[in-house]
């Protein structure tokens, strides 16, 4: 008591005894001190262990590697960057990113009905239902997830006997045929990556597009219909516009995760490599820190590029 | 008259939302059927049999209840640091109006929004600058990293229908700061930090990519996994896993919705 007696809220009550009253009255006294000894462990933990680590690689872009003794040289230079611009390496990143926006705009093809009628028609215990649907593969193992489909693209799987049983064996064949996207089997062919991909993200693309919808006001598709537009110009006109901003939020993630993935690829998929897959090789057998955290920047830059253009959109409301 | 119509739900629609909620089930189903079959040296389906022993043989791997402990300890030990930090960040961020106040919760999200490998490789190029050892610590550093984003929206989302007048009121009526956490804050945060905490620990249970990065030679179950994906060389094990591993994130997610039903969602997008 006789050390808070100065401070004003001491003229009506008296001071708390103890440690944790005394404590408990500075934090009332001074918010400011409360604030701070609530952010100092979250900050010094995200801070200084993530954003310190973060910094270091990024640093380690500039150096580069002696091409003779395989050692890193501690100078700063551009010449790492060079590196990325060599026609294997760009194609990496080319392969990389068409396959991120394949993979995205197939996820809103999907994930658009499945939005649509959960936002519009599901009500009550369906909606629960659809809610769950959702989130239980949302959050189930990623590794059991890609697992389920090796057992499906598997020569001797489940679709090669479906597709037997119909008599249609030769549209796989066909298309494992065809150049860039075929292959021995769909199970090492980009055609099986790409499937994994869209299955792996899809309700990451869903939530956020039924988020959009769900502020579609009902009397706004009605009032399109009854001034006579088709369903067809309802969608295109109304309906699309208004859920533009959830796609965009849902594409940040189908495109960010699959620009830093490599383990889909590598399982499930032909030699080709991808963005992950190559700073993973870089930074482990070979021990090129250097080219791989150049490598690491990519992804950064084109998903800054892109959250900057979904910004602009006003994605960010539908998140 | 035209409206009507549209209240009833079109055929087309509702076909490509069962087709795509079928897509989204049927291949996690298949691994169910999996675990049972007799065929242990290819992926052939249908199963020429269907058995319970490679259960019994699973049961017997002590590789397998290695790894399991691992991810399990590693879970606990991440779930408890995240709960910490993402209720600390949650608390000052709701509560208060600062400078820096959308830089720290971008600095929140930034670990989950960002690829995982970036996370992961800039971790173990930190841990070899700093020459510190891999270890069960090194995992759990990386994992609890990344949780603390799913606590801190399941509690920012809450402390947002806290009403300050209820923090004030227990306050006037002479309850101290803690005592005012533990019988005002805490019961209404409460099922909100439980829920976060299950989807934390279901999210380090599940990791992979950053854990590749910290692990060192040790094997967290989804490592375990990853090897047997990679190089299948016990197939009919790797399914009885696979499906053990479903049903345990299952519980976890089933009862974060059940907490958090009523009112705010469970904030899962960030994952």
């Amino acid at each position: 008591m006789s050390s808070a007696a100065s401070a004003p809220s001491a003229a009506m009550l008296p001071g708390r005894g103890g440690l944790g009253g005394a404590l408990s009255d500075a934090f009332w006294r001074n918010p400011k001190l409360l604030l701070f000894v609530m952010l100092t462990p979250p900050l010094l933990w995200l801070g200084i262990i993530y954003l310190g680590s973060l910094f270091a690689l990024l640093i380690q872009s500039f150096f580069s590697i002696d091409e003779f003794s395989g050692l890193v040289v501690r100078e700063f230079t551009l010449k790492t960057y060079g590196e990325l611009l060599r026609p294997s390496n760009l194609d990496i990143i080319v392969r990389t990113v068409t396959m991120a926006g394949l993979v995205t705009i197939a996820s809103a093809i999907i994930a658009f009905p499945i939005a649509y009628f959960a936002a519009r028609y599901a009500k009550g215990r369906w909606k629960a239902v659809f809610y769950l649907g959702v989130m239980l593969p949302l959050w189930s193992s990623y590794l059991v997830k890609v697992y389920a489909w090796k057992l499906i693209l598997a020569k001797e799987g489940i679709l090669s006997w479906i597709f037997d049983k119909l008599h249609l064996t030769f549209l796989i064949e066909g298309w494992l045929a065809l150049p860039v996207v075929g292959g021995n089997s769909l199970s090492v062919s980009l055609t099986g990556t790409f499937l994994v991909f869209v299955y792996v993200w899809l309700p990451f693309m869903i939530l956020p597009v039924q988020a959009a919808l769900e502020r579609v006001p009902g009397n706004l598709l009605e009032a399109s219909a009854d001034l006579g537009a088709s369903p067809r110009q309802t969608f295109v006109n109304v309906l699309l516009p208004l859920a533009l901003p959830g796609i965009i939020a849902g594409s940040i993630f189908t495109f960010s995760l699959t620009l830093g993935d490599y383990i889909i690829p590598q399982i499930i998929g032909t030699s080709h490599r991808f963005i992950g897959m190559a700073v993973y090789a870089h930074q482990g057998t070979a021990g090129n820190i250097p080219l791989a955290a150049a490598f690491t920047v990519v992804p950064v830059v084109i998903m800054g590029i892109y959250l900057w253009l979904a910004k602009r959109a006003g994605a960010f409301n539908a998140l | 008259m035209r409206s009507d119509k549209q209240n009833r739900t079109p055929m087309g629609l509702k076909i490509a939302a069962g087709i795509g909620l079928a897509f989204l089930h049927l291949p996690i189903l298949l691994i169910f059927l999996y675990a049972f079959t007799t065929e242990d040296k290819s992926y052939q389906f249908p199963p020429p049999g269907l058995t319970l022993k490679w259960f019994a043989v699973t049961w017997n791997r002590p590789d397998v209840w290695e790894a399991l402990s691992l991810s399990v300890r590693v879970a606990s030990i991440s779930t408890v640091v995240a709960l910490v930090l993402g209720t600390l960040c949650a608390a000052a961020i709701s509560q208060t109006k600062f400078f820096g106040r959308e830089a720290i919760s971008l600095l929140v999200i930034l670990p989950i929004a960002l690829p995982g490998i970036i996370t992961g490789i800039s971790l173990r190029s930190a841990f070899n600058l700093a020459e510190i050892p891999f270890s069960f610590w090194t995992i759990v550093l990386g994992h609890a990293t990344f949780c603390v984003v799913v606590v801190y929206n399941n509690a920012v989302a809450r402390f947002r229908r806290v009403s300050g007048s209820l923090i004030e009121a227990s306050m006037d009526l002479g309850a101290d700061g803690f005592q005012t956490f533990r019988h005002v804050i805490l019961p209404n945060i409460g099922t909100a930090l439980l829920a976060g905490g299950m989807l934390a620990f279901a999210l380090s249970f599940d990791e992979v990519i950053v854990t590749t990065f910290t692990a060192g030679q040790q094997a967290t179950l989804p490592i375990w996994m990853l090897e047997e994906l990679v190089r299948p060389r016990q197939r009919p094990v790797t399914n009885v896993v696979a499906m053990v591993v479903v049903l345990v994130t299952f519980l976890p997610i089933l009862a974060a919705y059940y907490l958090t039903r009523d009112g705010d969602q469970i904030s899962g997008q960030g994952k």
